[in-house]
């Protein structure tokens, strides 16, 4: 995500929802029994990303929920979903994504949509739009939708690619049906395109193709390699040379296209100097809510096996925020170990990916090896770079159970961990 | 049907007449006591001179009606705030927070 950038003129600050919220000290929700600690500095957050089901028809290998994905009957009720969104707004919370799985596959979209934009918050949707029909999103409109983003998987004319790596056929026609439709409407159209090895030589095809389909913004996604992506890290990744060329290309048409459409870029971490500051920093700026209301640091965040995490069926997300165990152990930079403890890039990307760091480490305390000073890091880059050259294996489809592809019968239920 | 897909970057000029599209929302932030402005994924912090430029922006003033408007408040030469508020205006257009 893109830090904040100063323009020309110097009236207009920009950042994205992980803006810093300057030094404003959070002191919601004074109706909490557990009323937050007044030395508290915690800043209020800005973005919500409320995963509404993990539900999808899509299939997508790079997806970004967990492998062990949330069963429906498991998932928030449309009035927990819509106290959330109050209490998300009385937070501080300026934009809610909305988001899955897929998040039309819930039939009370409309109703979460309509108390969020009733709450005050700016509503985007998230969506692989296959299951949309323009009635519904003519009335998502009238409930106050803000804005959607609609991913893609390749352009229309490779159509078959597209739909080959979604894992769905007729997909990629029926995204160009609906993003038509969201012009029409008069609405903001964002194209959202994970990039991989299966497409990066579309990314010029793609930003062309956003244009031509009207959205105001085109975000070039290089995949980031956790949950169903890291186990098909081998199909996915990129080569160095494909990736520096997609990258010289993506400044190439932010100049050409200034003006017409806003290019943002994510570059995969295998290829960086630097790790990125994960969610603009741990408990910082983002909240992430799951299916069944677990309420999480960063959407990855379940993968680090010791953190406990709070739901909203138990308590005012104000008080998970401020408290929450989850989101107080890796706040700010006083957990840090060397070499982050005493870097001055300490404040620019607290370390990286926590998630990373355990996964890789086995303590989420280290440095994400992806950083150029981590003492692991260049035998983990070299993973990157000998897999892109070797020929790409099938893809792990993202599907309930798909993680782990065994008949039943095979299973050995004797392990508390099976 | 909505707006046609801008093919062509808009150049803000003296005679531009701008706007923020309702899908732009300028709104004051009780919380954290400032302006802010939310736009698709991003966010835009404000500063007072650029509140008061966007409320002036309701798709019937031009560019020079503000400028001259705002001399007349500040008392502060005609040509150096159009000249800052273009500028200003350009960048928001580019990020397609601004039509004109
Ligand atoms: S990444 Fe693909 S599979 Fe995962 S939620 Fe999005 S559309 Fe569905
Ligand atoms: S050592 Fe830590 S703080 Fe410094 S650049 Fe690397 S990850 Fe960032």
């Amino acid at each position: 995500m893109n830090e904040i950038a100063p323009s020309p003129g110097g009236h207009v600050k920009e950042g994205t929802i992980t803006m810093d919220a300057g030094e404003m000290r959070c002191d919601a929700n004074p109706s909490s029994p557990t009323a937050p600690d007044p030395s508290c500095v915690v800043r209020a957050p800005i973005g919500l990303l409320a995963e509404l089901t993990h539900r999808c028809p899509l299939q997508c290998p790079y997806c970004s929920n967990p492998l062990e994905l949330e069963k429906v009957n498991v998932e928030l009720s449309t009035e927990d979903w819509q106290k959330v969104m109050r209490q998300a707004a009385q937070l501080g919370i300026l934009q809610v994504h909305l988001s899955g799985g897929e998040p039309t596959a819930r039939r009370d979209l409309e109703e979460i949509v309509k108390t969020a934009a009733e709450s005050g918050l700016y509503t985007n949707l998230i969506t692989a739009a296959v299951l949309l029909k323009r009635e519904r999103l003519e009335k998502l409109k009238e409930c106050g939708l803000d804005h959607v983003q609609i991913s893609i998987q390749d352009v229309d004319t490779q159509a078959e690619n597209a739909d080959r790596i979604a894992g769905y056929k007729g997909g990629s026609a029926k995204k160009k049906e609906v993003a038509g439709w969201v012009r029409e409407l008069g609405m903001p159209l964002t194209i959202n395109a994970p990039i991989h090895r299966h497409n990066i030589h579309s990314v010029e095809a793609i930003i062309n193709y956003a244009v031509e389909l009207g959205a105001g913004r085109v975000e070039i996604a290089h995949v980031q390699y956790y949950a169903w992506a890291l186990k098909n890290r081998s199909s996915l990744m990129p080569t160095r040379d494909a990736f520096m060329a997609a990258a010289r290309l993506v400044e190439r048409k932010r100049e050409e296209l200034k003006g017409i459409i806003v290019i943002d870029a994510v570059v995969p971490d295998y290829y960086a100097k630097y790790p990125k500051p994960c969610m603009g920093g741990w408990g910082k700026g983002i909240i992430n809510i799951t299916p069944s209301g677990r309420v999480l640091p960063c959407h990855a965040a379940e993968s680090i096996t010791h953190l406990e995490f709070d739901n909203v069926r138990d308590k005012p997300l104000a008080d998970i925020w401020l408290n929450g165990d989850a989101f107080q152990k890796y706040r700010g930079t006083s957990w840090m170990k060397e070499p982050c403890r005493t870097c001055p890039r300490r404040e620019i990307d607290y370390g990286g990916c926590r998630c990373q760091a355990f996964a890789l480490t086995g303590d989420a305390a280290n440095t994400d090896p992806a950083c150029s000073l981590s003492p692991l890091h260049e035998e983990w880059a070299k993973v990157a770079d000998v897999e892109s050259h070797q020929s790409p294996p099938a893809f792990v489809y993202r599907r309930p159970g798909g993680a782990t592809p065994k008949p039943a019968a095979e299973k050995t239920p004797v392990s508390s961990d099976a | 049907m909505g707006e046609p897909t801008p093919r062509q970057r808009t150049v803000i000029v003296s005679d531009s007449k701008p706007v923020m599209p309702p899908y732009i929302k300028m709104r004051y932030d009780a919380g954290r006591n400032r302006w802010i402005i939310l736009a698709p994924e991003r966010l835009f912090d404000p500063d007072p001179i650029a509140v008061e430029v966007l409320k002036l922006c309701d798709g019937a003033r031009t560019v020079g009606d503000i400028a001259a408007h705002l001399s007349n408040e500040y008392n502060a030469p005609v040509q150096d705030i159009e000249v800052d508020i273009i500028a200003m205006l350009q960048d928001l257009s580019d990020k397609g927070v601004v039509k004109a």
